[in-house]
């Protein structure tokens, strides 16, 4: 497949929140305001990379050759979650700043749904290294662009007239449900299908 | 304890504690695979099966389980199962598991296995467990049965496959709600409603 419609595919039309519904807790746990959720994408680009990484290493170096692939689920979420371990304590000893910025949704990414997602679909697909990155960049783009543009909505929700039971979740979904159709737009968006 | 207070257990995961719309977690398969009835209760069921094996198994092994390690040991015993029904599905059902694709293996960081693992079946017995497990996956079933119920119904006039609408409904469907901004705009309805009859209850 080629790289421009894997990263464009991902970013956009399949849009990994909008359109295929992974990653929603985060979505709709951190879109309150703008400053935390640009926190919260810079650290899934960051864990979203070293994940598809190393769970597709592991996946064709590992399971692959061993006919071990039944232990797949397992073995992703255990890793994906000791990564995220790791990296918060490296980030703490030697790139304090990073840390600060970071570090604090960095233990709600280790049950993330979007990270395990994509090193799903990286298998699934049978992309290459080279494509399984591009997918990967492409998905934490996407979820960015996502939570940004939402952000901004709820923050003007805030200070709407809203009826109380409408109040908070349900006119959030609505809202999500409206970004939704402007993302359905890019449906066939450089002929890539949903 | 008295046979009330355990029937207790099984009764609020289905309405006072419903998984979804009272609690507000599971929501990306809720929304990704209600694109049928059918497709719906499909994913209802293996949450289902997944939810009864880790709850009954956690609690089994909740005295030998220190609590600095359980919840790694919790993710083990919840892949497990959902390796189980990944495999069960693509032999069985291998339409279904076309249509519900990613979200049967990411059952596993579905919040309500892991929710349930650590805040009921850990610190109840195996009985108790097994009737929380059976209610919380009975209220998340009938989330799901409701949304691919209405998302079926406008999106192509059909019923688990039935028509049940008008010819000429079914010629022109409302097929916003198959679409992912019909599950938002559902669900969020569906949680609006439940604020209404619920306010100053719950």
């Amino acid at each position: 497949m080629n790289p421009a419609k894997i990263l464009m595919g991902a970013f956009l039309v399949n849009n990994i929140i909008l359109m295929r519904f992974i990653g929603l807790c985060p979505f709709f746990g951190v879109s309150t305001s703008l400053d935390t959720s640009i926190g919260m994408s810079a650290a899934v680009l960051f864990v979203m990379m070293l994940a598809t990484w190393v769970s597709w290493l592991l996946y064709h170096v590992l399971l692959l050759p061993l006919g071990l692939v039944f232990l797949r689920t397992a073995v992703f979420i255990l890793v994906i979650a000791g990564l995220v371990q790791f990296v918060e304590m490296v980030l703490k000893k030697y790139v304090r700043g990073l840390y600060s910025s970071l570090g604090i949704y960095l233990p709600l990414i280790t049950t993330n749904c979007a990270i395990l997602g994509v090193t799903f679909l990286n298998i699934d697909y049978r992309f290459d290294l080279l494509q399984s990155t591009l997918f990967a960049v492409g998905t934490a783009l996407g979820f960015a662009l996502a939570i940004m543009l939402f952000a901004a909505i709820r923050e003007r929700l805030e200070d709407s007239p809203i009826s109380p039971s409408f109040r908070g979740y349900p006119i959030a979904f609505v809202g999500a449900s409206l970004v939704s159709l402007a993302f359905l737009g890019f449906t066939s968006l450089f002929g890539i299908s949903l | 304890m008295s046979a009330p207070s355990r029937w207790k257990y099984f009764a609020d995961g289905i309405i006072k504690e419903n998984p979804v719309l009272i609690l507000m977690i599971g929501l990306c398969p809720t929304l990704a695979t209600s694109v049928s009835a059918r497709d719906a209760l499909g994913m209802a069921a293996a949450v289902t099966f997944v939810l009864i094996g880790s709850n009954v198994v956690v609690s089994l092994i909740r005295k030998v389980v220190p609590g600095s390690v359980r919840i790694p040991i919790f993710i083990i015993i919840i892949s497990t199962f959902v390796t189980i029904i990944d495999y069960v599905l693509q032999a069985y059902q291998p339409a279904l598991y076309r249509v519900l694709g990613v979200f049967v293996p990411l059952i596993v960081v579905n919040c309500i296995i892991l929710g349930r693992a650590e805040a009921f079946a850990y610190g109840h017995g195996v009985f108790d467990s097994l009737l929380d497990a059976l209610g919380k996956s009975a209220g998340y079933a009938l989330v799901m049965l409701v949304m691919g119920s209405v998302r079926e119904i406008f999106a192509a006039g059909t019923w688990f496959g039935y028509a049940v609408t008008p010819a000429w409904f079914r010629a022109a469907p409302v097929l916003f709600m198959i679409f992912p901004p019909g599950a938002f705009f559902l669900i969020g309805i569906l949680k609006g409603i439940v604020n209404r009859l619920t306010a100053g209850r719950v």
